[in-house]
Formats: C-alpha cells, sequence, structure tokens
C-alpha cells in the first residue's frame, strides 16, 4: 500500500484531534437528566442549569449556532451594544491598520537611519532599550489625557507596539547587508540614495518583512485588551460587553473569530515576505 | 608614453592595533604598469595583496602614498575601475541580465532601458551565457556566476579591471575555461587587468609580468618577475615552453623560501622605489637593469 503524503497524514491527524476535542467537550458540557421536579413556572425561572443538570459552559452545538447566527448575519446594527460581529471586526481591524501602517512609516525609514549610521545607532540605543519593554498598555493613561479619544488613543498603543519589532528588524537587516554589495555599489559610483533603494532595501527586506509580521501578531494581540479598556466599538469590546452579559457562548465564538482573523493577518504578511525572499 | 598607465607611488597601510601601536601591513610600495598589461601578484596569505588591490580600487585608502591611474589619482572608487570579486558578489534579487544591467546602467544613467539591455546583452554573449539572462544567480553554477561577475564587470568597458582570485571557488575544469575565456577578452579588448591568484600556473598562463610580494605583515614587493613566454600562448602547450619550468620554478622558491628571508637576504640593497625585474632563464636576476626604470630588462639581456 503507497504511503499518504505528510500533508494527508498531518490533515488526519487534525481532524482526529479537534473531533475528539469536540467530543470531549460536548461530553464535559451536555445535560445529565437528573432534572429535579419543580413547579413549571418556577423552573423556566431557573433555566437548564438547574432543571436538567446542564453545565453553565455551553457545548459546541451551542457554539456552532452562535457562530452561524453570527456569519450570517455579521452586519447588523442594533446600537451601541448590540452590533454585529463583523462591525465590530471592521472596527478592530481599521484600528491594527492605522497604527501599524503608522508604525511601518516611522519604523522602517528610523531603522534605515540606524541601521546604516553607527552613530545613530549607538545614540538612539539606550531609548530603545528602554521603551520597547514596557507594555503598550501602560501607554493608555497618558495616550487617553493627552489625545483626549479613546479610538485613537487605541490607534496610539497599535503604533507603539508594532512600531520595535519592525524597527529592530529592519536595523538589523540594514546594518547587515553583505559588505560585498555594498562594495559592488561603490565600485559602481552609486550614490546614497540609490544604494539605498537598489541595494539595501531589496537586501534587507526579507528582514523588514520578519519585523513586520511579528508586528501585526503583537499589534493584532494587543487590540483586544486596548478595547478592552476603551470600549465603545471592536471586538475586544465585544468580548468584554459578552462577559457582562454573561453570553459566554458569544464570548467563545468571539475568541475563534479573533484566532482566524489573526491567522489571516499572519498569512498575509508571510506571503509578502515569501515575495521578497531571494535564494542564495 | 603608456608606461606609466597605472603608478603606485609608495603606499603604505597601516591598521591601528591594540596597545596604540600600528601593525604595517606593507611599507613603501612602488610599483607602475603599462596600458594593456596583464599583471598577477603572488604572495602568501596576509601579505596584503587584497589591501593593494582594494586600494587601486578605491575601497580602501593607504595610509601614505598615492595611486595614479591614467594621469589622475585615485579617489576612492570609479567606474574606470571595474572589481571581480572572489565570491563573485553577484545580487541575488537580480537576474543576470538584470546585475548586469545595474552596472550599464549605473556608467550610463542618461541611457534608455532598450539601449542598456541591449548593452548588457553583448557582454552576456562574449561571455558565454546567451539564454541565462533571465535566471537568477541561485540557478547558476559557481563557473556561469563567475562569467556574470566577468560579464558585469566588462559592461562598464573600464580602464583597468581588478581580479582578486576570480577563479580560487571554482573546480580546475571550469577554471581553465573561464581562464582561457578572460585570456582571449582581454586580448581581444585590450584590457589592462591587476589580477591576484594563489595559483602559478594560472600567474604564468595569464600574466605578462608576476609580481612577488614578501610575507607580512610588513611585506614588501620583492620581485617583478617578466613572463618570458610569448604573448601567444596556448592551454595545451604553454607548459612545454623551454623557460616554463625556469618561472615556474623560480616563483615557487621564492613562495617556498625566499618570501620569509628576502628582507634578510637583501638588506640594504633593497631600493623600493626600484623593485628588481627578473626574467627567469637569464643567468643573474637582472638588478641592474631595474636600476634605471626606464630600461627594459629585455634589453638588458640583449645587451649582455
Amino acid at each position: 500500500m503507497k504511503t499518504a503524503s505528510l500533508t494527508g497524514r498531518a490533515a488526519v491527524v487534525s481532524l482526529a484531534l479537534l473531533f475528539s476535542f469536540l467530543v470531549a467537550w460536548h461530553l464535559a458540557t451536555r445535560g445529565s437528566d437528573v432534572a429535579q421536579r419543580m413547579d413549571p413556572e418556577y423552573a423556566k425561572l431557573m433555566g437548564a442549569t438547574a432543571t436538567q443538570g446542564k453545565s453553565a459552559m455551553p457545548g459546541p452545538a451551542d457554539v456552532g449556532v452562535k457562530l452561524w447566527e453570527h456569519l450570517r448575519r455579521p452586519f447588523y446594527d442594533n446600537g451601541p451594544n448590540d452590533k454585529g460581529v463583523g462591525i465590530q471586526l471592521a472596527f478592530s481591524i481599521a484600528r491594527v491598520f492605522a497604527g501599524y501602517l503608522l508604525a511601518i512609516a516611522v519604523a522602517v525609514p528610523a531603522g534605515f537611519l540606524i541601521g546604516m549610521s553607527p552613530l545613530m545607532s549607538k545614540a538612539l540605543d539606550p531609548f530603545i532599550q528602554v521603551l520597547k519593554p514596557i507594555s503598550p498598555l501602560a501607554w493608555m493613561p497618558l495616550a487617553l489625557y493627552t489625545i483626549k479619544d479613546s479610538s485613537l488613543s487605541s490607534i496610539f498603543v497599535i503604533f507603539i507596539c508594532s512600531l520595535w519589532p519592525t524597527l529592530i528588524n529592519t536595523a538589523f537587516g540594514v546594518a547587515s547587508v553583505r559588505q560585498e554589495w555594498l562594495n559592488v555599489a561603490k565600485t559602481l559610483e552609486v550614490g546614497t540614495f540609490r544604494r539605498a533603494f537598489t541595494i539595501i532595501l531589496p537586501a534587507a527586506a526579507p528582514t523588514i518583512l520578519t519585523g513586520m509580521r511579528i508586528s501585526i501578531g503583537i499589534a493584532w494581540l494587543v487590540i483586544v485588551a486596548a478595547e478592552m479598556l476603551v470600549g465603545g466599538t471592536g471586538i475586544g469590546y465585544f468580548v468584554w460587553n459578552e462577559w457582562n452579559n454573561l453570553s459566554i457562548t458569544n464570548v467563545i465564538t468571539a475568541i475563534l473569530v479573533i484566532g482566524f482573523v489573526g491567522m489571516l493577518l499572519d498569512l498575509i504578511l508571510a506571503r509578502l515576505t515569501r515575495l521578497v525572499t531571494f535564494p542564495e | 608614453m603608456s608606461d606609466h598607465f597605472i603608478s603606485i607611488e609608495g603606499i603604505a597601510r597601516r591598521f591601528p592595533a591594540p596597545g596604540g601601536s600600528a601593525t604595517t601591513v606593507f611599507e613603501n610600495a612602488w610599483l607602475s604598469m603599462s596600458r594593456g598589461e596583464f599583471a598577477c601578484i603572488i604572495g602568501h596569505s596576509g601579505c596584503g595583496k587584497t589591501t593593494v588591490l582594494n586600494i587601486l580600487a578605491g575601497l580602501d585608502a593607504p595610509s601614505s602614498g598615492a595611486v595614479i591611474v591614467d594621469g589622475q589619482a585615485i579617489e576612492g572608487p570609479s567606474l574606470d575601475r571595474a572589481v571581480i570579486f572572489q565570491s563573485h558578489a553577484l545580487l541575488p534579487w537580480r537576474t543576470v541580465l538584470g546585475n548586469v544591467t545595474y552596472a550599464v546602467s549605473s556608467k550610463w544613467r542618461d541611457w534608455d532601458k532598450a539601449k542598456v539591455a541591449a548593452h548588457a546583452q553583448k557582454f552576456i554573449d562574449l561571455v558565454g551565457l546567451t539564454g541565462a539572462e533571465h535566471k537568477r544567480p541561485s540557478e547558476l553554477s559557481g563557473g556561469m556566476k563567475q562569467r556574470v561577475g566577468i560579464a558585469r564587470a566588462l559592461s562598464i568597458e573600464p580602464k583597468i579591471m581588478l581580479m582578486d582570485e576570480p577563479f580560487s571557488a571554482l573546480d580546475a575544469l571550469t577554471r581553465g575555461t573561464l581562464q582561457d575565456e578572460v585570456r582571449r577578452i582581454c586580448q581581444e579588448t585590450g584590457q589592462t587587468v591587476f589580477m591576484i591568484t594563489h595559483d602559478v600556473d594560472e600567474a604564468i598562463y595569464l600574466a605578462d609580468k608576476v609580481v612577488l610580494m614578501t610575507n607580512g605583515p610588513g611585506a614588501v614587493l620583492a620581485e617583478i618577475v617578466e613572463n618570458p613566454l610569448p604573448r601567444e600562448r596556448a592551454r595545451n602547450d604553454f607548459h612545454k615552453h623551454p623557460l616554463y619550468y625556469a618561472t615556474r620554478n623560480h616563483i615557487i622558491d621564492f613562495l617556498v623560501s625566499r618570501s620569509r628571508t628576502f628582507i634578510k637576504d637583501i638588506g640594504d640593497d633593497y631600493d623600493p622605489r626600484h623593485v628588481p625585474i627578473v626574467r627567469p632563464g637569464l643567468p643573474e636576476p637582472s638588478i641592474a637593469a631595474a636600476q634605471k626604470s626606464t630600461t627594459r630588462p629585455r634589453d638588458h639581456a640583449a645587451a649582455s
């Protein structure tokens, strides 16, 4: 018998793991049928947990139904506390992109400067070393106080947290461009500007893109927390709001959606990285 | 007179050493080359050959002294001097054609794309890479990569080609073929070439003169060996020339023992401004002829 391909076998194992997880989840959360006898009116008040021994934790079927409901109507808007998941995601993604693109616009040129100039590299190093380890959420009060706008503040927090990986990777990539390629440019009398775009940028692009990939991952992690703090809109706010509504089903649904969007963002950056990577 | 097309005038290169002192790689080196001449420089690792080449290329500056090329002192890299790097130094994100056009468009910045591509194509054809224009360096063999390096260097039509052990990373067969090609191309174009090598046979096959360098630090140019073989030489029989072994033995003797003892042996008689010129096969190293730099050793041989 021919052995199936590695991908095929991995897919079988993945599906088996998913299936056993779903079964375990279902078994752990199903009702026990030992319903207490009580007045039907009282039973309505008590809910399924008391009457059928059903766990307060939703089972996979409940989440599946909820997920389907959300996917069918992602963009409904019933006022500030009841918006479709699609709208909430759109708010989060827009904030992430705004903060992230701003960060890239600052980090790549600044990284070039640091990477090309040993003086700037040494001069800026202490600032970077101190600012980098600060939790992005620690900036939130300062941002709220100075910007006075919760949405802009969360964009600022995204900006701050996506800045460092790209900045550091760009500086590293630029500084470690092979001397022989720079020598080629020198012997061809290529000017600084043309050298930066035709030698250093393509040579450092894979490293820069790797930094950008780390940045988008961190930005997507941070936006949920930031929106939980500032509230109003966004998938992070949605999670917190549903927690306050004690709708665990919605919380789990949101967690799944956050995971999928994060994966998509990472895939996009991975694809871009592959585009600029050159084989040696 | 083109006799001093390249003139290296008393260059030295010193690197700061730990403890405030300086390590001298070489000191007070003088050398001149004529237009269309092919010179090979041989010496042990660490004697400063690459430093001399980098100074000629303008990638490094001498601590003292100057290099004059075609009547102008070198101040940094120039498109007049093309370098062929040992590691070929191709840009891996560009195709073969892209690597050559990068050089061409650097030299002639106002040329349009079609003209640049046509010019680059000419040199890709010259090194025998027709058909591989759109391959990336990673898809090429070592020999083909170095051919691209040669095409790139030639495409800017430099006054001088500087080669830093261009064939040392290649297998023997490929190396032979590329030596033939470089020889053919340089003769056809009348190129002036300064080349570093470790391979004595390569030097004898390619060079008009072989510069011998003593061991570093504190290296000096010990001798200039004039190649006694005729300019027209072929790979299959150049080693049968009556003076081939005399030349080869002289160079190998130097590398094996005299490169270490040269400075002690020659003592105060050594004049760095007039490096002794040797023509193997003659009874004595014709040092006397070198005293007057204008006198060619060939004339001296005829006179004696």
